[in-house]
């Protein structure tokens, strides 16, 4: 399944779905909502955290957030 | 006439530069206190509008959205639920980032939602050319039924324009933007036959939000079981779809009157962040600015303070010329301005350290070290938001434990406020500086290192390993669940703007200043009347019973009124609370003197300079120009040695580097924690490693 986090570095994708018990609610008023665009932008050591823009908001999330959120890449 | 009150209310998401709006609007006429109860800081401040009118303006904390996840957040929805408070606000301000309009309006709707007449201001318009911006603002008023103000707070440009709109609020509509009951329509609608009378956001916040509303009937909700029947997850299912329908209005708005041409933006986020954030140079320029900010503090910040130093040397003397001889002159010169000289000293330092800290948050670049620290903390059950309070720590630990409230875990908050005391917080600089200067050789170590400079450097780390240590050891200790959400805004680099980062200096730099000389004035008054009375013959008759036990000996006139001084001393009031907890203290090193200021240090670390200093001056008859460190150089045992050797120093700097001795530091976490469970746990835990490795030292290098 493709995430968030199995996107590279500069790669986009579309957000489709995700467990609502595991997404913080801050995060969702983010604008991490099915249909929007997700970049990752840059990791940090050993791939956590991420660091993303979500609907143009620059935010950083933990790895065991970002596998929940499933996408689809832009290619 | 009278002069007519506003009240507004400021409100926007962190980052979005609200607060310089506020200073701007507000200029230095600040009042900053806390919301009854709690520890969230209340900044107000007033506006002149018209000669009749004037705005009293409430800086609210930075907030994403009225779904409360801290504190913080709660008190914005409080405020603003709660009508008959007396902080309700006639207008709200809502101050957004013209490049985030998007996610900014989500709060504004929200705003809109409870029916307050609602002023959108539209920040950091000087961006908008680089970024490609443009916005239509005639579209924008009138779809989100409001009223715009452009602002540059950087400029000050639009400020006026937020003045003119506050004379004329008036004519604000107060209709909300979005009819929330489309989210489950049958729900909203039993929702409204029960309430006929309130407004559906309202009942909908009061449903949703783990808050105290006061007079709003939380209970009476539940009662009625038909509300009762959602669970949290179908609640926050609902709120996501209250989230995409605000979206989707802001959307279709935003098609009309925003536009983004990306290929005009220059964007200086990529680069920096390319390296800022980088595997490798992320972290070596994180650790230089460490160093940069410790060199300040150690280094740049000494010429200010050799000159403090001398002054209140110059106004002991001075005062002591100008006043007869005696204890209230004692008092004064060697317990009050002695003491307050031993705050004053550490200006420069915590200037210092205040005005990194602001300029790193300012910058935005403290979010990047959060992001690279985050796994690396985690392993010690911390997370890379707790990097903020163990660097403020070491200013002052009051402030740090408030900033470990944007932690979302508990446990990671929890372990943050318990560990944070151990950095070495600038109460500490006074207690080890005089007793490095009294017990450390002042030589070079390998023909470069000051051996003085070593020590400071060493209880630092010191402090940050002990921090770390029992954080993991607290880890895996504590037997709490709670789900580690953890999102972070990568706000835009910004270069920090002078006047914020000055009033913030300012206002925190001043309120240690009066927090901590109220302290010491206390103490050192209290102290010298315990220290100059005392029950009982032996201090009343003190003078006789002294005569009798050396009527066969030699003395001079001088030594028997030391004598006579010192027997009085021992039997005051604090002579007998010192006696009674020597036997404690001494397996440390520590004489029955010290042993008071051990105890006084509880209220404050930074009060032992000034608690010996008065002890030491009430002990002695003569009027000496011996400096404090003077005195306690020559201070010995009656069987003439010393009473602060290499052992006994090494142990009190252990002590002072360990020990929880700082009641407000006690009564924040009770604040924050809402219990005393853990600042007891802080005070006796604490206190005991202090007293241990103290033990140890001082057994070793005796």
């Amino acid at each position: 399944m493709q995430t968030i986090a199995t996107l590279q570095r500069g790669e986009k994708g579309i957000i489709q779905d995700f467990d609502i018990d595991c997404v913080p609610l801050k995060l969702i008023e983010m604008g991490c909502l099915p249909g929007n665009q997700v970049e990752l932008v840059q990791f940090a050591p050993f791939n956590d955290p991420l660091y993303i823009n979500i609907n143009d908001s620059y935010v950083a999330i933990r790895k065991e957030t970002a596998v929940q959120i499933s996408i689809k890449k832009i290619v | 006439m009278s002069t007519e009150l506003l009240k507004v209310a400021l409100i926007g998401n962190p980052n979005t530069g609200k607060t310089s709006v506020f200073n701007h609007l507000t200029g230095l006429h600040q009042q900053v206190g806390n919301y009854p109860g709690i520890t969230v800081e209340k900044k107000i401040g007033y506006c002149k509008l018209t000669r009749h009118k004037k705005a009293k303006i409430i800086d609210l904390p930075g907030t994403y959205s009225l779904n409360a996840s801290s504190l913080d957040e709660s008190v914005v929805i409080e405020l603003l639920m709660n009508k008959n408070g007396e902080d309700y606000p006639d207008v709200a301000i809502v101050v957004s980032d013209v490049e985030n309009l998007k996610r900014n309006l989500l709060l504004f709707t929200q705003i809109k939602d409870l029916e307050i007449p609602t002023i959108l201001v539209i920040n950091m318009s000087d961006r908008m050319r680089r970024k490609g911006i443009s916005i239509d603002i005639d579209v924008l008023e009138k779809e989100l039924d409001t009223k715009i103000a452009l602002v540059s707070s950087r400029t000050k440009e639009g400020i006026e324009d937020i003045k003119t709109l506050l004379q004329n609020s008036k004519s604000l509509s107060s209709d909300s933007c979005l009819d929330s009951s489309i989210i489950d329509k049958e729900y909203f609608d039993r929702l409204e036959k029960v309430f006929p009378n309130q407004s559906l956001y309202k009942l909908w916040l009061v449903i949703t939000q783990d808050v105290n509303f006061g007079k709003v009937e939380k209970k009476q909700l539940k009662e009625k079981a038909s509300f009762a029947t959602k669970s949290d997850s179908e609640l926050k299912r609902l709120q996501q779809k209250e989230t995409i329908a605000r979206y989707k209005f802001i959307n279709d708005i935003l098609k009309k009157g925003y536009t983004v041409d990306k290929s005009k933006a220059t964007d200086l986020r990529s680069i920096l962040d390319r390296v800022l954030t980088h595997k490798v140079f992320g972290y070596v320029i994180f650790f230089g600015i460490l160093l940069l900010i410790f060199q300040a503090i150690f280094d740049w910040s000494r010429i200010p303070m050799d000159f403090i130093d001398s002054s209140f040397a110059s106004l002991g003397d001075l005062t002591r010329k100008h006043l007869d001889p005696g204890q209230f002159t004692d008092l004064l010169v060697d317990g009050i301005i002695a003491g307050l000289g031993g705050i004053v000293i550490f200006i420069p330092q915590i200037a210092f350290l205040f005005l990194f800290i602001s300029v790193l948050e300012e910058s935005g670049y403290m979010s990047r070290v959060v992001f690279l620290m985050d796994r690396i903390m985690r392993r010690f059950g911390l997370s890379g938001k707790s990097i903020v309070p163990l660097i403020s720590g070491t200013a002052c630990a009051i402030p740090a434990i408030m900033a470990t409230r944007n932690i979302e875990s508990w446990k990671e908050r929890l372990i943050t406020i318990l560990v944070t005391p151990f950095t070495t917080c600038s109460a500490r600089l006074p207690v080890y500086a005089i007793l490095i200067a009294l017990v450390i050789p002042d030589q070079r170590i390998l023909g470069i290192f000051n051996a003085q400079g070593l020590t400071l450097m060493f209880l630092y780390l010191l402090g940050f390993a002990a921090a770390i240590i029992s954080a993991y050891i607290l880890n895996k200790v504590l037997k709490i669940q709670s789900k580690s959400y953890f999102v972070v805004e990568m706000p835009n680099y910004k270069l920090p703007m002078f006047k914020n980062v000055f009033i913030n200096v300012f206002e925190k730099t001043k309120s240690f200043l009066v927090d901590a000389g109220k302290i010491i004035l206390a103490i050192s008054i209290v102290l010298w009347f315990l220290a100059s009375y005392g029950p009982g013959e032996k201090f009343n008759n003190a003078e006789n019973i002294v005569k009798t036990e050396v009527v066969n000996q030699e003395i001079s006139s001088l030594e028997l009124d030391n004598k006579i001084a010192s027997y009085k001393l021992e039997h005051s009031y604090i002579g007998i609370v010192g006696k009674t907890i020597e036997p404690i203290i001494k397996p440390l090193g520590y004489d029955w003197k010290i042993g008071i200021a051990l105890v006084t240090s509880f209220a404050a670390r930074e009060v032992f300079v000034g608690t010996l200093a008065t002890i030491y001056s009430v002990g002695s008859a003569g009027e000496e120009e011996e400096t404090i460190k003077q005195k306690m150089a020559a201070e010995v045992y009656p069987n003439g040695e010393k009473v602060f050797t290499l052992a006994s120093g090494i142990s009190l700097l252990l002590f002072y580097a360990f020990a929880m001795q700082c009641m407000a530091t006690l009564a924040i976490v009770k604040k924050e924690t809402n219990s005393w469970k853990w600042p007891m746990i802080q005070l006796f835990g604490m206190t005991a490693i202090a007293y241990i490795t103290a033990l140890i030292s001082f057994q070793l290098l005796k």
